[in-house]
């Protein structure tokens, strides 16, 4: 069944507060197997000229699981989860992701649009610290397999 | 760190040298705990099987964070990287026998002002399958 365009446009409550630890970090970046120092040691943070140490441009992922969560889920959009395919991720960094920050992501549904059989959910979060300082903007692209609405 | 690569003296069509990596499970199992994402299809043999794929296959998300340790190792800065963005065209399949090799490859698409490049990168498996396209806009100044 074709998704509920009515959801296009769409604001979502901004997520609960997500505090970025050092230890999230260096776990996150030992799974990617990244040894980047940036990612684990203080000392090498601060000579490269950061406060804190910084994350690697893909962890914002942990987020995505957070705010899109009341998203996806809302029964009335409906998205069957087993016809969704991960298309595109994109992320606009305004500065690094780094340890102590604690942040929030305000999400909402940009665009529903069909391509072929398939159609295409593109959301978008502003993600910002809780004092406002704005971190990132993630886009992600989720590919609905063959829900398009049919003609004729 | 300073980045290590100077704006004025990368060309449009210039190449960055190919990096590979190889993705066995215990890595997605790492990678499912570390971002959250417990979905079986990257775990579980049987249940990814059983939903129509040919083996477990790897997270994009996965695939994007080692992209992005290839940009973050090219610009020496990982502050450095203002956008960066990656198409999923196909699946890393990790089977339980030798898992997979994924090679990454990059070249300067455009020089932009204020000593930014853009950098499309390219992701594929051994067997040639391009499974992500990205680009990056990196800072060098």
């Amino acid at each position: 069944m074709p998704l509920n365009k009515a959801f296009e446009g769409r604001e979502f409550a901004e997520s609960p507060p997500y505090e970025v630890t050092a230890e999230s970090i260096r776990e996150f970046a030992d799974a990617i197997g990244d040894p980047n120092p940036l990612y684990r040691d203080e000392t090498a943070a601060k000579e490269a000229g950061y406060d804190a140490i910084i994350a690697p441009p893909t962890y914002l992922t942990k987020l995505n699981f957070i705010y899109s969560a009341e998203m996806m889920l809302d029964p009335d959009l409906g998205l069957n989860y087993a016809l969704v395919v991960h298309g595109e991720q994109e992320y606009e960094y305004r500065r690094p992701v780094r340890a102590g920050d604690v942040l929030v992501a305000k999400p909402r549904i940009a665009s529903i649009a069909a391509r072929g059989r398939n159609e295409l959910l593109v959301t978008e979060a502003v993600v910002s610290t809780t004092s406002g300082e704005q971190v990132a903007v993630a886009r992600s692209t989720i590919v609905s397999r063959g829900t398009a609405p049919q003609e004729g | 760190m300073v980045a290590s690569h100077a704006a004025k003296n990368l060309k449009k069509g210039q190449e960055l040298p190919p990096w590979s990596y190889k993705v066995v499970r215990e890595d997605l199992v790492r990678y499912a705990n570390a971002s959250g994402d417990a979905n079986p299809i990257h775990q579980n043999e049987e249940f990814a099987k059983s939903v129509g794929l040919p083996d477990i296959i790897a997270h994009g998300m996965h695939t994007m964070a080692r992209m992005g340790q290839y940009i973050t190792d090219w610009t020496g800065d990982p502050g450095a990287v203002e956008l960066f963005k990656t198409r999923f065209s196909a699946m890393v399949v990790v089977p339980a026998d030798g898992g997979n090799i994924v090679t990454v490859a990059g070249k300067v698409s455009e020089t932009l002002e204020g000593e930014r490049v853009r950098i499309d990168l390219l992701a594929t498996t051994q067997d040639g399958a391009a499974v992500a396209k990205g680009e990056a806009i990196v800072a060098l100044g």
